[in-house]
């Protein structure tokens, strides 16, 4: 076969498979309608934050009712780690890292609680509920107000004591 | 024996000494537990050897001789908080830890996912949002990889200001290396598009805590993996089943595990686990964050501590060295403290990402020795000594327990300390 022959014959493969779809495409299209009661990602800036609200007053039954066992009265600790309070990084590197010492965004402790609390029973509190707990650990931290109510849009604005005590390790990898 | 050559202090040996002494040399010097008192008795027939042995069993497990080969567990009754499942390093060889050997963090158990009903969902800033089964992802091309997986936290013990006496299990056995099947995250990404604006997934499990981390899609279109396979097999429960995050060389909790989500988003989530637990703290009390990488490191396995040195003469020193930078280039082994050191053989293929079992012959006078081994990647970076690492990382203020994470990322050197006995134990050099 000559080169140009071959160059024709190739041409004609080249052709035929570019017909073909790029990829198996075995994915189901799926609407944001289907994936929202899996859809719990929150940004810092308040994305993705549901409707509702709750203030400390509210949340503080609440984490006596389904928190304290694990976490301690007022947020102590007992078997699991205090939710008050925390000493100075600079106090160590092993330092115990708390919401008031080390979290530089409040919307870490809505995401947190929503997803993964409680631990026997995650995914169960209303969205006012985690609102009322977050609201209550962040008061109890005397990072909010007693009276303040947590929302999508108030809470965002909490800004947290260590919000720049950060450095990224490898900024070329962001 | 002419390539018995000592090439550094306390009998050191030539690497190569294996490679051209041949098989009676070689034979020699395996005798690292072997070292008995020679067989007075003449030879004749055991039990097993006079009768048909036992039935074929439909799933293999090791020999009942073997019973030792385990996991040590930090929660084995499932209190209500995180279960380590740490790997016998000490007791095992080459490069590939065996499925059930493999190391295990399970915040909240190992979830029981019946393959059928799982799916992963990929959405988010995409042009397409599409939901994919188990059999869809079995459908696709597959991809294979050797690389290891390690916890952030692994090691952590040796920021102690103290060194704490334990296993090599117990110090660095949140670190495993299998061979993982899978498609490639970047082939569905095609299929689903990516916006412009994406700069992050944001990864989710189906287990109970739905556990989540934020990834930079420069790594999920670079080698991440949905891994389905390991070793062979499906995954194991605790290692993700059905599917899992695989991200060669980085922390592994962002390798997420029962992975049934992955968002495309434009910033970091901010998780727990990467704005809390993952980021450690600094001496002058800031934080690194988005650590990411699990850099250069190595340990030697054989000998460690539990492993005696019954009486002097040659053994094997060996270990394992990786990068989450690429190739290991080189292994160096010091028996004097670092104040000499030879050049480690390492064990072909050297795979990036992946367990490189380093190998040097040593010849023990049977005095006091400290062992250590220092690895070089591809990429030119060094294992730092353990004091260089503390230097600016800083070390814990009291001596924890050694199921403890005193801070994170800990890849300095490590030193055991030989007696005059055979004992071996953990020391700061």
């Amino acid at each position: 076969m000559s080169t140009h022959k071959l160059t024709a014959a190739l041409s004609i493969f080249a052709v035929n498979f570019s017909c073909l779809a790029a990829g198996p495409n075995l994915g189901k299209p799926i609407d944001a309608a289907e994936i929202a009661a899996w859809d719990i990602s929150i940004l810092p800036d308040g994305t993705g934050l549901p409707p509702g609200s709750g203030t400390p007053a509210q949340g503080a039954p609440i984490y006596a009712q389904k928190c304290a066992a694990c976490h301690g009265e007022n947020g102590k600790g007992a078997a699991n780690a205090a939710v008050v309070g925390g000493a100075a990084l600079t106090n160590g590197i092993d330092t115990v890292k708390t919401i008031a010492n080390f979290w530089p965004y409040s919307t870490t402790l809505f995401d947190f609680i929503r997803r993964a609390m409680p631990y026997q029973q995650p995914r169960t509190l209303a969205n006012d509920e985690v609102y009322a707990l977050t609201a209550y650990l962040l008061a109890l931290n005397k990072l909010i107000g007693e009276s303040e109510s947590m929302n999508a849009q108030t809470l965002p604005k909490v800004r947290m004591p260590n919000r720049d005590g950060f450095i990224p390790r490898f900024p070329d990898k962001l | 024996m002419k390539n018995l050559v000592v090439v550094a202090g306390n009998g050191l040996l030539d690497r190569r000494a294996f490679l051209r002494g041949g098989a009676a040399l070689a034979a020699a010097m395996t005798g690292y537990t072997l070292a008995r008192p020679a067989a007075a008795a003449p030879l004749a027939d055991d039990p097993w050897s006079s009768a048909p042995g036992t039935n074929v069993p439909a799933y293999g497990v090791p020999s009942r001789f073997e019973k030792s080969v385990v996991r040590t567990l930090s929660n084995p009754n499932g209190e209500p908080r995180t279960q380590h499942g740490r790997t016998p390093h000490h007791l095992l060889q080459g490069t590939s830890t065996p499925n059930g050997l493999h190391f295990v963090i399970s915040h909240a158990g190992d979830a029981d996912i019946d393959p059928e009903k799982h799916r992963l969902v990929i959405h988010g800033l995409v042009k397409r949002p599409l939901l994919f089964t188990l059999d869809a992802l079995a459908r696709y091309p597959m991809v294979s990889r050797m690389t290891f997986v390690e916890c952030g936290g692994n090691s952590a013990p040796l920021f102690s200001r103290e060194p704490i006496q334990a296993s090599v299990q117990a110090l660095h056995g949140l670190a495993s290396c299998a061979e993982w099947t899978g498609v490639a995250l970047s082939a569905l990404l095609e299929e689903t598009g990516v916006d412009p604006k994406a700069k992050w997934l944001v990864a989710e499990g189906a287990d109970a805590p739905a556990l989540s981390r934020s990834v930079p899609l420069a790594k999920a279109l670079d080698d991440a993996m949905i891994a389905l396979y390991q070793n062979g097999e499906r995954l194991m429960p605790g290692n993700g089943y059905p599917m899992r995050l695989l991200l060669p060389g980085w922390e592994g909790n962002m390798n997420v595990k029962w992975l049934r989500r992955l968002k495309l988003v434009e910033a970091p989530a901010m998780s727990y686990y990467e704005s809390r637990t993952y980021a450690p703290i600094l001496p002058n009390g800031k934080a690194y964050q988005f650590y990411f990488l699990q850099e250069v490191k190595s340990f030697i396995t054989h000998p460690s501590p539990g492993l005696m040195l019954k009486a002097p003469g040659f053994y094997e020193i060996s270990g394992i060295a990786y990068s989450g930078n690429g190739r290991i280039s080189k292994v160096m082994v010091s028996a004097d403290g670092g104040q000499s050191w030879a050049q480690a053989a390492l064990h072909e293929p050297v795979l990036s990402k992946a367990f490189t079992r380093f190998r040097v012959p040593w010849s023990w006078n049977g005095g006091p020795a400290v062992l250590q081994s220092r690895a070089w990647d591809e990429a030119g970076n060094v294992q730092p000594t353990r004091a260089q690492i503390i230097a600016v990382r800083g070390q814990s203020a009291k001596v924890p327990p050694v199921t403890a994470f005193p801070s994170q990322h800990y890849n300095g050197v490590t030193s055991w300390a030989i007696s005059s006995a055979g004992a071996v134990s953990h020391v700061y050099a």
